[in-house]
């Protein structure tokens, strides 16, 4: 690629990563940093071991357990269940035997992959990020090329630091304006997602700009980045700026000194140059997004929290209209109902997608004085070791035990149905994670996707409730703010 | 990895979309430290009831569906997770190839890897394949991979894309790691001059 041309943040990233292109096309790309959990890695270390390989970049590679483990105290006792437990000793004994940095559970810094990598300063701006998990897309919002990858990619890159990709086309999804009252970061993505589709960013890697993308911080940019992935997107991304560097500065394993100087000067030419081309372009107004909420399996299949649930058999076409049928009697809604109506049997705060501290924060905010309605069970999972640290310093703990909520050791959780946090067949869950899959949380379970803010709000009501009312009367808003 | 040359075989038809991966295996199979043996696990939930019973209605269940090679689908198959227990258990259940209008990208990536041919075809066409797929054991379906061809029941050849690389490879059952180690020296270059622009980078 020619100097002059205008590039993108993506563009330029790749360039800077390209060790070798084959004649196809096909780039041998260079691997920054590769986060390794315990679930998608146990076949790849042993492809490793009969090969007689070795891992090429021990200091890029860092391991931790999240998706298996138990988030209370018997994770400390002795994991229960006997497979999760061979799948931590697995893990285990793999970082052992080939020297990789491994952060074990009964350390403070464990904690979900994508939070741990960004808060320790793992990830940094410009690097090349992989994991085997798809919200790998999360650390994009330093400004770096972050995607996730299956297993024998994940051997790959243990073996060469290196994997074999075709490039990505640009996609830009600008933000302008200024969020409303009561809205955050979870509702930007969910409304692009609303809008674009489940599988509207696929073969792009979408960057996300514009006036509402800027005023974001850290936490709320992973949020957006992370969920990139429910829109097809082989990676989210976000240009590294002041916000970025701020965030950097205070890392314990982010450069220090001369060093750090020298990277923010490389990182700051980052940001896709002005006339840069993208394949795709969706412009979005901030000011038209309400608290959103997801009613379907899908995450495209979003509302603003005031809507009802549509009627299947008001869609085009009879596939649409087949598999919208079979959303509403997983769900179990009645077409036209009110979207607030829905009763709910728990409350997820956590996962990758919103357990960092400003996402607590938000909910204890609104949880402040108040209670979790009867017959409700609620949970906060937070999504590392210092993340609930920090929380416990800010007396956060406090607020949300008082309010009936609780408070749990870091990991996915009830994210995903791989631990013992998980729903029963037909319970109906307001969280704050990423997919509302059928049986993702549990098999037979009922997930509505929405922002910590909103899943207090329904913790308190037992309901899907519009937060911004319990703002207002409440007094929130000054905090919130 | 197995090489794919040709394939002839049942094709089950599954008209969905967005059929993701925790449809195509649920979490609770992934606590497995192999790549074997989750053939049970493929679509658990739309093949089994809660006591382990088959759901007649699934088409997987039917005959001559149960021998599938073949799977014919609709948009966005294998959307959602990194999983790569995905193309395991549809291999291991024995399917080689899934044909659908596109795939999520981390799905396609997978498959290749272990041996599944995904072909990208127009939903016109997938629709007729389908057709096909329905009337079961007298309609097998031909995959060609070197002529880059599926061949319908009535002899029609329908032309499709794959990369160069991506088809050699799997030809040939290739192990990219080999390849690429054989590569080394042009890595090392990359990493001493990465090294010296960025020294931050390493540890």
């Amino acid at each position: 690629m020619s100097a002059t041309k205008p590039r993108t943040l993506f563009d330029k990233i790749w360039d800077a990563h390209v060790v070798e292109t084959m004649p196809d096309g096909t780039a041998l790309l260079y691997i920054d940093r590769h986060l390794v959990h315990e679930v998608t890695s146990p076949q790849a270390f042993e492809g490793l071991r009969t090969a007689g390989r070795r891992v090429h970049r021990l200091d890029g590679t860092f391991a931790v357990t999240d998706h298996n483990v138990p988030t209370d105290a018997t994770r400390f006792t002795g994991i229960r269940e006997p497979e999760s437990a061979l799948q931590v000793a697995t893990l285990e004994k793999n970082v052992a035997e080939f020297g990789v940095t491994y952060i074990p559970l009964d350390d403070a810094r464990q904690g979900i992959v994508h939070i741990v990598g960004p808060e320790l300063g793992i990830s940094l701006p410009g690097m090349t990020i992989v994991c085997g998990d798809s919200h790998t897309s999360t650390h994009g919002a330093l400004g770096a090329m972050a995607f996730g990858i299956g297993t024998s990619e994940v051997e790959h890159v243990l073996a060469t630091q290196t994997l074999l990709q075709k490039p990505a086309k640009n996609m830009r999804v600008t933000v302008n304006g200024t969020l409303g009252f009561g809205c955050t970061a979870k509702d930007i993505v969910l409304a692009i997602i609303g809008r674009i589709g489940t599988a509207g960013g696929t073969g792009h890697v979408i960057e996300y700009a514009g006036e509402a993308i800027r005023a974001l911080d850290m936490a709320g940019r992973m949020t957006i980045c992370n969920m990139s992935i429910e829109a097809g997107a082989r990676a989210g991304m976000i240009a590294p700026d002041e916000t970025t560097f701020d965030y950097v500065r205070t890392r314990p394993m982010a450069p220090k000194g001369e060093a750090l100087e020298r990277a923010i000067a490389w990182w700051s030419t980052l940001p896709s140059d002005e006339g840069a081309h993208f394949d795709r372009e969706v412009v979005l107004d901030a000011a038209d997004i309400a608290p959103m909420v997801s009613w379907g399996t899908s995450p495209e299949d979003v509302l603003p929290i005031t809507g009802n649930v549509p009627d299947p058999e008001a869609a085009d076409d009879e596939a649409r209209r087949t598999q919208l049928r079979r959303m509403v009697e997983y769900m179990g809604l009645v077409p036209g109902q009110r979207l607030e109506d829905l009763k709910v049997d728990a409350v997820f705060l956590g996962s990758c997608t919103n357990g960092r501290i400003e996402d607590i924060r938000a909910a204890a905010a609104v949880m402040k004085g108040r209670r979790v309605a009867e017959g409700v069970r609620a949970m906060v999972v937070p999504g590392s070791g210092l993340v609930k640290q920090q929380a416990e310093a800010e007396g956060l703990d406090v607020i949300m035990k008082e309010a009936g909520f609780e408070w749990r050791e870091a990991g996915c959780s009830m994210c995903l149905g791989m631990n013992p946090d998980r729903l029963q067949p037909g319970q109906r869950c307001a969280s704050t994670s990423n997919r509302n899959f059928e049986g993702r949380q549990g098999k037979g379970a009922r997930t509505h996707l929405l922002s910590p803010a909103m899943a207090a709000a329904a913790a308190i009501t037992g309901h899907l409730t519009d937060v911004r009312e319990m703002m207002s009367r409440h007094g929130a808003r000054e905090t919130m703010l | 990895m197995t090489p794919f040359t040709t394939l002839t075989g049942v094709a089950a038809p599954l008209p969905l979309a967005n059929v993701d991966t925790d449809k195509i295996i649920p979490s609770r199979f992934l606590k497995t430290i192999e790549r074997k043996g989750l053939g049970r696990a493929a679509f658990a939930d739309l093949r089994f009831n809660d006591d382990g019973s088959e759901k007649p209605e699934f088409v997987l269940n039917q005959e001559p569906y149960r021998h599938a090679e073949i799977l014919v689908t609709h948009e966005n198959f294998g959307c959602g997770s990194s999983r790569e227990h995905a193309p395991w258990a549809l291999l291991d259940f024995g399917i080689r190839c899934v044909i659908a209008p596109d795939f999520a990208d981390i799905f396609h990536n997978n498959s290749f890897k272990n041996g599944i041919l995904p072909i990208r075809l127009s939903r016109e066409i997938c629709d007729r394949l389908m057709e096909d797929a329905r009337m079961g054991a007298n309609a097998r379906l031909s995959v060609d991979l070197a002529r880059q061809v599926v061949i319908r029941p009535n002899g029609e050849e329908i032309p499709f894309e794959v990369d160069p690389l991506r088809k050699h490879r799997l030809l040939n059952g290739l192990d990219d790691i080999g390849e690429t180690m054989q590569r080394a020296t042009v890595i090392q270059g990359f990493e001493e001059k990465q090294r010296a622009a960025q020294p931050w980078l390493y540890g």
